[in-house]
């Protein structure tokens, strides 16, 4: 993307990207076909496009430094730059259905660099089906951390398959993490906490994390704080329900 | 909705309701199965005749197009499934229909455990099931067996499924490019959670399976075949990739230069030879086969050669072996074919002479085993008008690239969609 390009969707008194160019649907159907880029295998991933700072040319795969934290249904990439300053030496991503709100996340960090030389080198975000592509982007073990902050609910019986979070998607999540790793989940939808926490629960290769560890991680603070969505409940004053796991090595 | 084909939405277009015939043989070529549409032909190779399937909840068997045949590694058992929703398990030595599972969606694969305790098959969204056949005797009729799920791949449709030959890994195939190993676990009815790889790398739907394994060598590898005109060998314990044959371009059917079509030469199946040193592959387009190497111990795959089929029209649909044979059986047939009358038509030829010192060919049909008989029943007629060979490949053809080639709209066309949208406007 070119600057001109980028100024012109910046906002003057902020620098950063005005949402209102950014229109885009609330919601998008998860099991359509894709009309976007799909990574052939993990070792397809151009980390130069994503992180130029740690990977200067393209082609170039020597580096061990891989993505350790993926944010699912990262929406306007709120918790990504909260975590960048958070773990400046970790490589993120987000990856988001919605091509515009995707485009949003991309500026916005773009803007960020500019604005703070040398920081937020290493949060990027792709436009992409989570639910199809994520052995795509992410090798076994590859993971430290997953989140999956206010995901869409999917009220009906029959669109619960549609969900981010069901049995048969912890079994890739367990597949990218590593043994340790976290999966992070939170909404303000009782239904669909629920539904998250008996999805971790009843899955042999994850185990809750206990009170002392949530408190003692920085991490969970963010989960309701950081991003838009998470913002826009507290505001309302909503209820959230989190759920918090680890990975572990089947019995 | 700027997404296009919803796999959700049903298909509707009748060119993909056109199944191609498939062959399978008995482990020791006790039998020859062929399905055409949702007719299900045995011949009992043994007893020289067609075996008459029962089934306690009466006929016809399947009421749509079968789209998987099985025999269990020990051959006592035997799967069909397809379009009808239905899954039958047969008693290879009575031809009784042991056990009917109902599936919620069409079934497009099947497999059988090779201890054969645990019959799994795979549905058009994505779903592996599993059935147990734990202390069953052989000769009783199972009642109210019900599926549990195994393992989903998310919304795609499952092309293939195989397990691996030491029994530890369940392998499945889909139409987005991906195959996934996952440890086949004690209790499969608690679900298969241990992913242990993806084999990624084709850039195509995946259409096809197979295992090879050196006799002397403990050590087994997956071979695939995809749309993308590519044979590729696979180490599935870590995922690794490694070899790729361009067989569309070897075989001398594909440009290199990609001027023809790459979809015309979708492989279409695998046949593992003499426990996988040769490979039978069939091609759409090709009458006949390619036959590849595989150097296991060199890693590699490379076209041995093309066997052609002369003086007949013959593109395999389907291919078949037993380890204990060293005949490749091979099939062409579709369900239902537009504009003729024939109805569920098929062709059964073998090559012969895998055997280093020789050279494949054709078999006479009289030189087959069962003969002229066999023939007859399998084929469900005895003398087929050339012209529908061809005919009928194309419909297969047709039928599988609306069935997994995704569509691409042109950008001014998906653009165009996109403006139409109503829904676009959203708060933040
Ligand atoms: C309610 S928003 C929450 C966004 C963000 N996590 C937050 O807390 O503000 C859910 C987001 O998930 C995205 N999403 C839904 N399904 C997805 C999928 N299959 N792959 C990637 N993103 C998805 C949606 O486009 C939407 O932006």
């Amino acid at each position: 993307m070119s600057e001109t390009e980028l100024n012109l969707t910046l906002s003057k008194s902020t620098g950063l990207p005005r949402k209102r160019f950014y229109r885009a649907r609330a919601h998008s159907n998860p099991l359509s076909d894709s009309h976007f880029p799909v990574p052939t295998s993990p070792s397809h991933v151009d980390y130069s496009l994503h992180y130029p700072h740690y990977f200067p040319s393209s082609g170039q795969i020597n580096s061990s430094k891989k993505i350790q934290f993926a944010d699912i249904g990262c929406g306007f990439g709120g918790l990504l730059i909260s975590l960048s300053t958070l773990f400046p030496e970790t490589l993120m991503i987000g990856m988001e259905l919605r091509d515009k709100v995707t485009e949003y996340v991309k500026e916005r960090i773009l803007a960020l660099r500019l604005a703070n030389p040398g920081q937020y080198q290493n949060i990027s975000v792709v436009r992409t089906n989570s639910m199809k592509y994520i052995p795509n982007y992410f090798e076994k073990g590859q993971l430290l951390k997953m989140f999956f902050l206010f995901p869409d609910p999917h009220f009906k019986e029959k669109n619960h398959r549609r969900r981010v979070i069901s049995p048969h998607l912890l079994d890739e999540y367990a597949y990218v993490l590593g043994v340790g790793g976290i999966i992070y989940t939170i909404t303000d939808v009782e239904e669909l906490g629920e539904w998250m926490r008996a999805c971790l629960e009843n899955h042999p290769m994850f185990e809750a994390l206990t009170e002392k560890e949530l408190e003692a991680d920085p991490v969970v603070k963010l989960l309701s704080s950081a991003t838009e969505e998470g913002q826009k409940v507290a505001r309302n004053g909503g209820l959230t329900f989190q759920a918090v796991y680890r990975r572990t090595t089947p019995s | 909705m700027e997404d296009t084909t919803t796999i959700e939405e049903g298909e509707t277009n009748k060119d993909i309701e056109v199944a191609p015939a498939l062959i399978a043989v008995h482990p020791t070529q006790k039998s020859v199965a062929v399905a055409v549409g949702s007719d299900l032909r045995i011949f009992d190779i043994e007893a020289g005749c067609a075996a008459s399937l029962v089934d306690d909840l009466g006929g016809p068997f399947h009421r749509d197009s079968i789209r998987a045949i099985q025999y269990g590694a020990e051959g006592k058992l035997f799967v069909s499934a397809g379009d009808d929703k239905i899954v039958k398990m047969w008693s290879t030595k009575s031809w009784r229909c042991i056990c009917t599972v109902c599936s919620e969606k069409r079934v497009t694969a099947v497999a059988i455990s090779n201890d054969g305790l645990y019959v799994c098959f795979a549905d058009k969204f994505g779903v592996v099931w599993v059935v147990d056949l734990v202390g069953f005797e052989g000769n009783q009729t199972l009642v109210n067996k019900k599926a549990t799920q195994l393992l989903s791949h998310y919304c795609s449709i499952i092309t293939s499924l195989e397990f691996s030959p030491d029994g530890q890994f369940i392998v499945s195939a889909d139409r987005d490019n991906k195959i996934r190993v996952t440890i086949f676990p004690k209790s499969p009815l608690d679900g298969a959670h241990e992913i242990q790889s993806f084999c990624l790398g084709h850039t195509e739907f995946i259409s096809c399976l197979a295992f090879v394994c050196a006799r002397e060598c403990l050590q087994s590898f997956l071979v695939s075949g995809s749309g993308d005109s590519t044979v590729r060998l696979w180490d599935i314990s870590s995922g690794d990739l490694l070899d790729n044959c361009e067989v569309g371009i070897k075989a001398g059917l594909l440009e290199s230069n990609g001027s023809t079509e790459q979809h015309d030469h979708a492989v279409t199946d695998i046949c593992t030879i003499q426990d996988g040193v040769l490979l039978a592959v069939a091609i759409q387009s090709l009458q006949g086969i390619v036959l590849m190497s595989c150097n296991l111990s060199a890693r590699t795959l490379s076209v041995a050669k093309v066997v052609s089929i002369a003086k007949e029209t013959f593109i395999p649909t389907s291919l078949g072996t037993s380890p204990s044979s060293r005949l490749l059986w091979m099939v062409t047939g579709v369900s239902n074919l537009p504009g003729f009358d024939y109805l569920s038509f098929a062709r059964v030829r073998v090559i012969s002479g895998f055997d280093v010192e020789q050279e494949p060919a054709i078999i006479e049909d009289n030189k087959i085993p069962g003969g002229d008989t066999l023939l007859e029943n399998l084929q469900g007629s005895a003398i087929i008008d050339e012209k529908i060979f061809l005919a009928a490949a194309e419909a297969v053809k047709t039928a599988m690239c609306n069935l997994l080639i995704k569509k691409q709209y042109p950008a001014e066309k998906r653009e165009f969609r996109k403006k139409t949208r109503n829904d676009r406007k959203v708060k933040f």
